[in-house]
């Protein structure tokens, strides 16, 4: 008796709650059958987006903007977007990180059409895009310093451009051999997929010669990001790292760099990298498949307008002057 | 005599410290993240969208989109895994094919979550054309989370006393009758248990998403399931790794609300399990 | 089972059993057949899958290459030995930690704790199983590693033992599970007949219960194992990742990269299609072997064990 009331009980729970799925699968039908005109994806788009626009019309539809790429660049993307869309409602931009790498290849996969780099293309990637029909367009956004960090506790303040390589290939390998305490030294870099740690290869590893052809000792730890850089400097008195000046919190030392041994050893800021004197700076791209038209292009028009107010706050620096355009393949 | 009781007595003390070394860490990472966290959880945090590169407002597309994928998650991995098991527990045979199928099962349950995560960009993201959108993450999660729902689901349909199946012939049911009328809803506890335990262990997860889903940034919520989307794990992530200057207390209580999902979820397991196992007639 | 000749439609449906026609029985059994199916299918897909981008790499470099000491991806140096030992020192370090702990707290739970313990413990351990990978990480690396590298002077925290520590714990839910089901396959009569013969409670435990039940402890550390081997998040968190070939004596406390770690930090920015892209997915081939292989091992043991009743 108990049994078949139970059972009855359980039923209906179990009726009840198959009308539950039922309902919320309807719910996530009925959601996405109303949206699914929108959902065409970012390619039928950006394929839309010319066709629609009308030559000299004011309102704009809404579009939507995927800017994928360099973690460097995530951040000063991140408060770009915000500022944009705060005074141009239409627009919807979608920032996400993964590196200068990530960003290059969504753009060859067509899956993007805005994408972050803090290196140039390499010449293998821009031949990948003229084989899938398009010419990709570097725009120049901001420039940046990179800093090279250091615990607080640690004596050595300036290093030449030729230390640090001998630091980072592992012929120098312990403090006392620059100036500073008895300790080993513990390397810190970006990943492979960072556009800094390429540029930092071939710029100060390589110290920019095309036939060096030395890589970071296997000892170095590639930290997946600039915050797991600075987790170990700020704590660690054995450890060197570099990374781009936005990313150095005031509780790391930042080191002097001489270009080479007699020369200035000269600290990073807006400054000395505008007039050339620090010498691990680079530019900061947004790159495009071809040029830019209707969204993309006014957003780009703000950025390298009203959006260069904001670069100085986050630690980047802003292109005083049309730059000469670090563009085209290095 | 007393040798031995002093062995015991030590024995069983090293036993005592290998619990104590196991549970009291569990304690620690447990109650700092609520010590540190609670305080940033407000009702503006939870409901409010991120402002000011995401060091200030809420996470509320994170906890959407966590919800979003776990629901997702359900949608393909309770019919496909509550199928599964009927098969195994109601339908096959001891034969080689179904050892096979348990073997599966197994190996599915053992994948490194990345190799998932692998599998779902070369799949859905690539392959099937869906980019990185809700489906294709959900559908990695779902076969994530298969092995647990039909693993559960089994075992409670084998809870199940053979009694009620044969009663339910004897009545004049076919197989499927009796499963769906009798023993199902006697097994339902059982399966809710399993199915809420598989997608706590979806919620939680970072690798499958990394490449199908999970966005850095999103100005607004996903409305489509072809839309990117942000996530609870991959936006502790995101902020206690790829942010500078990120204050703890936006990171502890992030952190802190994961976890309070989580165990929620693991608590509402545990009891549903407890409630009707008292309740069971048998 | 329904009798069935009764046209469909025209005799009178009983409440309970009624006259059903076939097919629509047959249309639910066969699906339910397939959902059955579905498990081999989907692993069998994934594998596919995982061949089809993968094999490419081992077909266009040499073993030699495979194999080399030098993991520089984008500067076309796909030497993986370094990830592989690394993957392979963290691993076994975790099982090495994490199975006697999980052994003497499982034994502990089922067989000494008095009831109110037990209550607070098994409920820890749950949560336990439930803590996302990235809180641990997170804790790992801001808590641990500094610790690691203060109190064991390492020139970093982030080294194969704090790798290990992380995963040790994440690996301990599984492995007491797993040993807690060997003990509760060990019949009754045994510690009954060990205690008869005038044991103590601590020698029947520990001479008769726990070596009865030692294939399921076998069990317990291959399938920790697998869980650790296959970890992502937390290890990318706290080993450093430094591609370095881990054989030098000191190489416990000196940072590690390991296959899982290698995966997600370099598999966002590969070009589909190249060679980079296929190494990735070797690697993913790699894993895919490894954890096949320890799950087919602890599977058939756990079949061996259940058929034969539940012991040795």
């Amino acid at each position: 008796m108990g049994t078949v009331c139970f059972s009855r009980c359980v039923c209906q729970v179990h009726r009840r709650l198959l009308r539950t799925w039922v309902l919320l699968a309807a719910v996530v039908a009925l959601g996405s059958g109303l949206s699914g005109c929108r959902a065409a994806g970012p390619a039928a788009e950006a394929a839309a987006e010319p066709a629609t626009e009308p030559a000299a019309a004011p309102a704009f539809k809404v579009s939507s903007i995927k800017n994928i790429g360099s973690d460097t660049l995530v951040n000063l993307a991140l408060a770009w977007a915000e500022a944009y869309m705060a005074g141009h409602p239409e627009a919807r931009i979608s920032v996400t990180g993964g590196g200068s790498g990530t960003g290059i290849a969504a753009l060859l996969n067509r899956t993007i059409q805005l994408a972050n780099a803090s290196r140039a293309m390499s010449a293998e990637e821009v031949e990948e895009a003229r084989r899938g029909g398009f010419q990709p367009v570097q725009h120049t956004v901001a420039l940046d310093a990179i800093a090279v960090v250091v615990n607080p506790a640690n004596p050595v303040a300036g290093l030449t451009l030729g230390q640090i390589a001998d630091i980072y290939t592992g012929r120098i390998r312990r403090w006392s051999e620059v100036g500073g305490e008895d300790r080993p030294i513990v390397l810190l870099s970006r990943e492979s997929n960072s556009g800094t740690y390429v540029y930092f290869i071939e710029r100060v590893i390589r110290l920019g010669r095309k036939d060096n052809k030395d890589l970071p000792s296997p000892e170095t730890l590639l930290m997946p990001s600039s915050e797991g850089i600075s987790a170990e400097v700020r704590q660690n008195p054995n450890a060197i790292g570099y990374d781009g000046l936005g990313y150095v919190t005031p509780d790391q030392k930042v080191l002097a760099v001489a270009a080479a041994a007699g020369k200035p050893y000269v600290l990073p800021n807006a400054a000395t990298v505008l007039n050339g004197s620090y010498p691990i700076a680079r530019p900061l791209f947004m790159i495009t498949a071809g040029q830019p038209e209707g969204a993309i292009a006014r957003y780009l028009e703000w950025i390298l307008g009203e959006g260069q107010g904001l670069i100085e706050r986050l630690g980047f620096v802003p292109l005083a002057a049309p730059a000469a355009d670090g563009g085209g393949s290095r | 005599m007393n040798a031995r009781l002093a062995v015991q007595r030590l024995g069983f003390l090293l036993l005592g410290l290998a619990a104590l070394v196991v549970v009291v860490p569990i304690l620690v990472v447990v109650a700092g993240i609520v010590v540190r966290g609670i305080g940033a959880v407000s009702w503006e945090f939870l409901s409010a969208m991120p402002r000011a590169g995401m060091k200030e407002g809420g996470i509320l597309p994170a906890i959407v989109g966590t919800l979003l994928l776990t629901l997702g998650t359900a949608v393909v991995a309770v019919p496909v895994g509550v199928g599964g098991a009927v098969y195994l527990s109601e339908y096959a045979r001891d034969t080689a094919f179904t050892r096979a199928i348990r073997l599966a099962m197994v190996n599915l349950a053992g994948i490194p979550s990345i190799v998932y995560g692998l599998f779902g960009l070369g799949m859905f993201v690539l392959f099937l054309r869906f980019g990185t959108s809700i489906l294709a993450g959900s559908l990695t999660l779902a076969i994530m989370t298969l092995p647990v729902v039909i693993s559960t689901t089994e075992e409670a349909l084998r809870a199940v006393p053979t009694e009620f199946r044969t009663v339910s012939a004897s009545l004049g049911g076919t197989r499927w009758q009796g499963i769906r009328k009798v023993v199902l809803p006697q097994a339902l506890p059982g399966i809710i248990t399993g199915v809420i335990l598989g997608l706590l262990r979806a919620a939680g997860e970072t690798a499958p998403i990394l490449f199908t889903v999970a966005a850095f940034y999103l100005p607004r919520l996903p409305h489509s399931p072809l839309d990117q989307t942000m996530a609870l794990p991959y936006h502790l992530y995101v902020i206690s790794t790829q942010v500078p200057g990120m204050p703890a207390e936006v990171q502890n209580g992030t952190a802190f609300v994961l976890l309070a999902l989580v165990l929620l979820l693991n608590f509402v397991a545990a009891w549903i399990r407890s409630h009707f196992r008292r309740r069971r007639p048998w | 089972m329904s009798g069935g000749a009764s046209p469909a439609g025209v005799a009178p449906r009983a409440s309970r059993s009624g006259s059903r026609p076939r097919w629509s029985e047959f249309a639910v059994e066969s699906l339910i057949r397939v959902l059955g199916f579905s498990t081999v299918g989907f692993v069998v897909l994934i594998f596919a899958f995982l061949l089809r981008e993968g094999l490419p790499v081992f077909f266009k470099l040499p073993a030699a290459a495979l194999l080399g000491e030098l993991w520089y991806p984008t500067f076309g140096s796909f030497g993986s030995l370094p990830l592989i030992l690394g993957s392979a020192l963290v691993t076994l370090l975790a099982v090495l930690i994490a199975l006697p702990l999980g052994v003497a707290t499982a034994v502990f739970v089922r067989e000494v704790a008095p009831r109110w313990a037990r209550e607070i413990l098994k409920p820890l351990i749950e949560v336990l199983a439930g803590i996302p990978s990235v809180v641990l990480g997170f804790f790992g690396m801001t808590t641990v590693a500094p610790l690691v590298r203060q109190w064991l002077g390492a020139p970093t925290g982030l080294t194969v033992f704090t790798g290990a520590l992380v995963l040790a714990y994440m690996s301990l839910p599984t492995i007491i599970s797993v040993a807690e089901d060997a003990l509760d396959a060990v019949p009754r009569s045994y510690r009954d007949a060990g205690l008869a013969m005038g044991a103590t409670h601590w020698q029947t435990t520990w001479r008769v219960v726990v070596p009865a039940g030692r294939s399921g402890v076998i069990i317990a550390g291959m399938l920790g194992m697998g869980r650790a081997i296959g970890e992502t998040m937390a290890v990318m968190m706290v080993t450093g990742n430094a591609a370095r070939l881990p054989i030098d004596p000191a190489a416990l406390f000196r940072p590690v990269r390991t296959m899982t770690a290698t995966i997600a930090a370099e598999m966002g920015e590969v070009a589909r299609g190249s060679l980079h892209y296929h190494a990735l997915f070797g690697i993913g081939i790699v894993l895919f072997v490894l954890t096949f292989l320890i799950n087919l091992a602890a599977a058939r043991a756990i079949f061996r064990r259940r058929r034969k009743g539940g012991l040795r």
